[in-house]
């Protein structure tokens, strides 16, 4: 580490320090944020030497690159932005807290990858899948693919763990030399009806799918699961019981124990180390409100959304769904009416959040009985004592979840 | 036209449907049903031909690619052109409108030729123009302010056939500057407003329906009147 380097984090750990006892933030962002603005080259200095896995897509980055982390540390120690801080500072923040980690699991956000690459050099870049994000904030999906494509190819000795479910991830992936391909699964394919390589149709058939356009198919994939198994090389199989609910979970647990496994990882106990996963950033956990307790699903997009709302338990006493509209939900709601509400028909759903309205009315036109409380707190106290269920996007989880941190505080 | 059950074809939802517009499909078959009136939809792919004999037909907005397979679609089956010929009611929203238009430029610079129900043609903005719209209708049948979100790179300019939808109070509208948003033509309807459209506008749903079926009773829904006050009052924040 040069004289200049050691300096600036120097600086970022002095300013992520004052963040924390200011109460502004966690400090994960502003740390590493001035340390990159001291010295521009700290992540390629803080990568160099480690041997790291990037983990990226869409939907399910925290959760994967957190069940990566684990099962890489049945080898060793391991860094990883476990505040789910995913560009530039997060990432320094993220490696300058564990200098001494022989290991790094970090998760990228989908357009920064390319130069992350470039500066820590990964030996494992984990693929999951890509979709619509918010629709009035991101560029086309198709931008994104051929990013990620380029930058994977100044990357030729890096192993890419791929979901060969999802199309625009098997095209970013399709020209890379060393591909492990994975069947994680891929429920969201409104997004892929064309090829992303020359236009024309997709067609799917069962779980095959192959562009009509071209040479260009779903490859055979070396990792799939079912409900009981993860199956991997060499007619491996391995019983996976996780503690994470939901088919998609049990997909990034199969991508991040072949990344586990491509690090020399035995399986296993990566099979182990992901079962453990039980939290995610706050996602997941259950909490006692009173008489009622509530556990939280975190949903950002239309593909997220359509997911969380498959593991919501149906026979819970009550569901709470949580929407805002600000800036980093996207302030256009529409793809509430690209999300299947009609499967609730006779489960009554609260209503909750700051754009409470718009999924009241989608309730509506869907069939499904429903009230309107847009305090989320209060939806949740609104509905019968027992179990609720709470589905919210981005801000709403994040409201509600410094809501019940301070009411835990207050408790205590 | 009550003993029979209206169909509602939602075409191209696989390669035209990128801002939840399936969603207007569902509002005007609801808002039958909830009057007593049958209803159904028929979801055409691009792996079926176009009907012609639909009720009324709905298309949504598209992004690059699927806007040029479903531009190629309408003009291999000819389905939607013969039942817009006939009088039946096509709400075409954002992407929609190019498609159905003489031609339109891709961001690339490349000129496509499109259906030919719309006078109009469609040309790169210098950039997308982004956020909530209201406008005030221009049309027989409209008198409540519509509300919507508008998301587009392309610039729509109408000819003498189409007349605006509407005059935009907030937002850009068919083409920054211009002060029109939509087109009408013969039974067609467009519009650059998505949210989904019908679900902020029922006042346009129920028109569109009454073409078909006659003139509808009212029907009081106070969770999409309590929609349109917040949409209506949301800041545009571009």
């Amino acid at each position: 580490m040069t004289i200049r380097g050691r300096a600036a984090l120097a600086a970022g750990s002095a300013a992520r320090w004052a963040s924390r006892v200011t109460g502004r933030g966690a400090g994960a962002m502003i740390g590493g944020l001035v340390a990159m603005t001291l010295d521009k080259s700290i992540l390629g200095q803080l990568g160099a030497g480690r041997r790291t896995v990037i983990v990226t897509g869409t939907n399910g980055k925290s959760t994967t690159t957190r069940m990566t982390a684990a099962a890489l540390a049945t080898i060793a120690p391991v860094a990883t932005n476990a505040e789910g801080a995913n560009m530039d500072a997060g990432l320094v923040s993220a490696l300058a807290g564990s200098r001494e980690a022989a290991l790094a699991a970090l998760e990228v956000d989908e357009m920064h990858v390319p130069h992350v690459c470039d500066a820590v050099h990964p030996e494992v870049i984990v693929l999951l899948n890509l979709s619509r994000d918010q629709l009035d904030r991101v560029g086309e999906i198709n931008h994104i693919e051929r990013t990620l494509r380029a930058g994977l190819a100044r990357h030729p000795d890096a192993v890419v763990v791929a979901n060969c479910d999802d199309v625009l991830m098997t095209s970013a992936a399709y020209d890379c030399p060393r591909v492990v391909w994975v069947a994680a699964g891929g429920g969201w394919a409104n997004d892929s009806v064309s090829c992303p390589r020359s236009g024309e149709v997709i067609v799917r058939d069962g779980s095959h799918w192959y562009s009509t356009g071209t040479d260009f198919k779903r490859p055979t994939p070396q990792w799939w699961f079912d409900e009981v198994n993860l199956y991997g090389p060499d007619g491996l199989t391995l019983p996976m019981r996780l503690s994470l609910p939901g088919t998609v979970n049990r997909g990034n647990a199969a991508q991040a124990v072949a990344a586990a496994v491509a690090l020399g990882a035995d399986p296993a106990a990566a099979v182990a180390a992901v079962s453990t996963v039980d939290e995610v950033a706050g996602r997941y956990r259950t909490v006692p409100m009173g008489e009622h307790t509530a556990r939280i699903l975190l949903a950002k997009n239309p593909a997220g959304w359509q997911e969380a709302l498959s593991m919501v338990d149906k026979s819970a006493d009550g569901v709470v769904i949580a929407v805002n509209g600000q800036v980093p939900d996207g302030e256009d709601l529409s793809w509430l009416w690209d999300v299947n509400f009609e499967h609730f028909e006779g489960v009554p759903v609260v209503a909750a959040g700051e754009r409470g309205t718009d999924l009241a009315v989608r309730l509506g036109y869907a069939g499904v009985p429903h009230t309107l409380v847009h305090n989320t707190i209060d939806a949740i106290t609104s509905c019968p004592k027992g179990h609720v269920e709470v589905v919210a996007n981005y801000t709403a989880f994040l409201q509600l979840s410094r809501t019940l941190g301070r009411m835990a505080r207050n408790d205590g | 036209m009550a003993d029979s059950t209206v169909r509602i074809g939602l075409v191209l939802p696989d390669v035209m449907g990128t801002y939840g517009d399936g969603g207007n499909a569902v509002v005007l078959r609801q808002r039958l049903r909830l009057r007593g009136i049958a209803a159904e939809i028929v979801e055409i792919t691009l792996a079926d031909p176009v009907p012609d004999s639909l009720d009324l037909y709905t298309l949504g907005g598209a992004e690059d690619y699927a806007q040029r397979l479903a531009t190629k679609h309408f003009l291999t089956h000819q389905g939607l052109q013969r039942a817009a010929a006939g009088g039946a009611p096509v709400l075409a929203i954002c992407a929609a409108i190019q498609v159905l238009g003489h031609w339109y430029e891709t961001s690339a610079g490349e000129r496509v030729d499109g259906v030919g129900l719309l006078d109009v043609t469609t040309s790169p903005q210098e950039k997308r123009t982004i956020g909530e719209v209201v406008s005030t209708p221009l049309v027989d049948g409209l008198s409540q302010p519509l509300t919507g979100f508008e998301n587009h790179r392309g610039g729509t300019v109408l000819g003498p056939d189409a007349r605006p939808l509407a005059a935009v109070v907030k937002g850009a509208g068919n083409r920054d500057g211009d002060g029109y948003d939509g087109a009408v033509q013969g039974s067609v309807v467009a519009t650059y407003l998505h949210g989904p459209c019908l679900a902020r506008n029922p006042e346009l749903a129920d028109l569109l329906l009454s073409n078909v079926v006659g003139p509808l009773p009212p029907l009081e829904l106070p969770e999409v009147e309590q929609l349109r006050r917040e949409r209506l009052a949301a800041p545009r924040r571009v």
